[in-house]
């Protein structure tokens, strides 16, 4: 089932870069779809769409509809925080803020106005728990949460965005500054997450698309060239340009 | 050939070098120079008369503590218009503004930094004291609240300009991230934005305070000029008198060498002492800002 459907979608910044051109495809419920490619070919622009991260950059021109269980988002009069809030995101660098491990997981939920200590502590702890993180913070929540290693600080920042309870998470490269290790628990993570949420990833090599793709989406200039299975997408692409790709022949 | 460049080298470095040096000679020179004519002033007149309410140098009576009551009421009175202003102007700059507005403004306000102290203190004369004279029903209208206004003109390009650098400076990934956790753009300003610029805001401040307490011309037209010991909140609406204005207005009539000239010298080391005072708190307020960010992200 598409949790999300993408249609016609084009988008041109204004210092004149086309960074989308007429994209469409559906994200399906419970799964991991990946969007990957080379640098410059719109992931993260699509990712940022998706959470309309980017209203607050420097957009020219766009066209087109994202439907997020048949509501069109895109529309200027809906709720951009509420949506934010649906849509949750990990950035490529984490970036904690400067507060304790509980803090950095509980702090969106207090500007949503959530103020019950047993709801946040409960929420603490479940978001850790999904993030893979708990059993090595949960002795020391009171710490500063930039105290942590990279990889831990990466999967706190993916746990103060599950603990608003999204139903989507966007994850633009969670893992490009991260050792193998903090990489595998963040991979394994998702798998988990997968069973409750819809996984939207940019990876940050082919490599990590075809170890974690239930779909894949493959972008070359603001194009979508081939959109599929992970399987099917990563063994036998149907495009010349992705199999190039994919095997390594540029990129 | 080898040789003359490595010659060029050496003068240009060292030429650097001494442009360098040169500041600190010329402060420490200040200084001196202002030790060696001021001290005398300890001698000269009774330190019960110097740190007494009156002045009235014509019958020998030096007392500085108004003039350094007048400059305080008038500063803190200007800052507290200032600071608000400032931030908030830069706030609105670099967070909320769109892109042309911004380009309109920052110029606007550069220009308005550049505006000679003379001019500000004529339209003060002319259109501030006479309004403030008739809306607050006061018996004059230079009084030290309306060097406060006009002071906190001045000192709100400094803070804008600097301020709007230092929020400038904020990565964008911190917004990026308190955006999508739902924040609205007034929590991240609030909660995200301030916070991390924030040795940067209290340097602009800081700057503020230092343009505001050595401002002379503009106070000097406006503030009424009577030295009177400032005691309640009723004195920022009287005329008032500070050091500045006082130096500026006296050092050009007095005997060279008298007990007046002394105390004249006497009041800038005051005024020096204080400006040096708010640039160390500010300097050691960032240090210590930098040091404990060091920490964390070591």
């Amino acid at each position: 089932m598409h949790k999300i459907i993408i249609e016609s979608l084009s988008l041109q910044y204004s210092d004149g870069t086309e960074s989308l051109r007429d994209v469409s495809f559906g994200i399906h419920q419970n799964a991991v779809t990946v969007l990957f490619g080379p640098a410059g070919g719109g992931k993260s622009t699509l990712l940022r769409c998706l959470n309309r991260l980017n209203d607050l950059a420097e957009v020219k021109a766009s066209s087109g509809r994202i439907l997020i269980d048949g509501e069109n988002i895109l529309d200027p009069k809906i709720d951009v925080i509420a949506l934010r809030r649906k849509v949750g995101m990990v950035f490529a660098r984490p970036v904690p803020l400067p507060m304790s491990i509980r803090d950095n997981v509980t702090y969106g939920l207090e500007l949503a106005g959530e103020k019950r200590r047993a709801k946040l502590d409960e929420a603490v702890e479940r978001s850790l728990t999904l993030a893979a993180i708990w059993d090595e913070v949960k002795d020391r929540l009171d710490t500063l949460a930039v105290a942590l290693s990279g990889g831990q600080q990466q999967r706190v920042c993916l746990a103060r965005v599950l603990a608003l309870q999204p139903e989507i998470i966007l994850l633009d490269e969670p893992t490009s500054g991260l050792d193998p290790i903090s990489t595998g628990k963040v991979e394994a993570a998702l798998q988990e997450l997968k069973k409750e949420y819809t996984v939207v990833l940019v990876p940050h090599s082919v490599q990590q698309a075809g170890r974690t793709a239930d779909h894949a989406a493959f972008f070359l200039q603001g194009e979508l060239v081939e959109y599929g299975e992970g399987k099917s997408l990563f063994t036998a692409p149907k495009q010349k340009k992705t199999e190039d790709y994919v095997t390594g022949r540029f990129g | 050939m080898e040789k003359s460049l490595t010659w060029r080298e050496f003068i240009v470095t060292r030429a650097i070098q001494a442009s360098g040096y040169s500041a600190i000679v010329f402060v420490a020179l200040i200084f001196f120079f202002l030790l060696r004519e001021g001290a005398p002033a300890l001698t000269d007149v009774k330190l019960s008369t110097l740190f007494s309410a009156r002045w009235y140098p014509i019958e020998d009576y030096f007392g500085v503590l108004p003039l350094i009551t007048g400059s305080l009421v008038v500063t803190i009175g200007a800052m507290l218009i200032a600071f608000p202003l400032g931030i908030g102007t830069a706030v609105y700059i670099s967070e909320i503004a769109p892109r042309w507005i911004r380009e309109i403004l920052k110029p606007l306000v550069e220009l308005l930094g550049g505006l000679p102290s003379v001019v500000l203190g004529f339209l003060g004369i002319l259109l501030v004291s006479p309004f403030l004279r008739v809306f607050l029903n006061l018996p004059t209208g230079l009084t030290a609240f309306t060097g406060s206004l006009l002071l906190g003109g001045i000192a709100v390009p400094t803070i804008v300009s600097v301020a709007e650098d230092a929020l400038d400076a904020v990565p964008r990934s911190y917004r990026e991230g308190a955006w999508a956790l739902g924040a609205t753009r007034w929590q991240t300003i609030w909660y995200v934005t301030l916070p991390a610029a924030k040795s940067g805001v209290l340097t602009a401040v800081m700057l503020g305070v230092g343009r505001a307490i050595g401002e002379t011309m503009t106070v000097m037209m406006v503030t009424g000029n009577a030295p009177v010991l400032a005691t309640a909140l009723g004195s920022w609406f009287a005329p008032a008198r500070t050091m500045t204005a006082t130096i500026a207005a006296e050092m050009g009539e007095v005997a060279n060498g008298s007990a007046h000239y002394h105390v004249l010298f006497f009041i800038g080391i005051v005024l020096f002492l204080i400006s040096l005072g708010v640039n160390v708190a500010a300097s050691s307020v960032v240090f210590r800002a930098k040091k404990r960010a060091e920490r964390i992200l070591s």
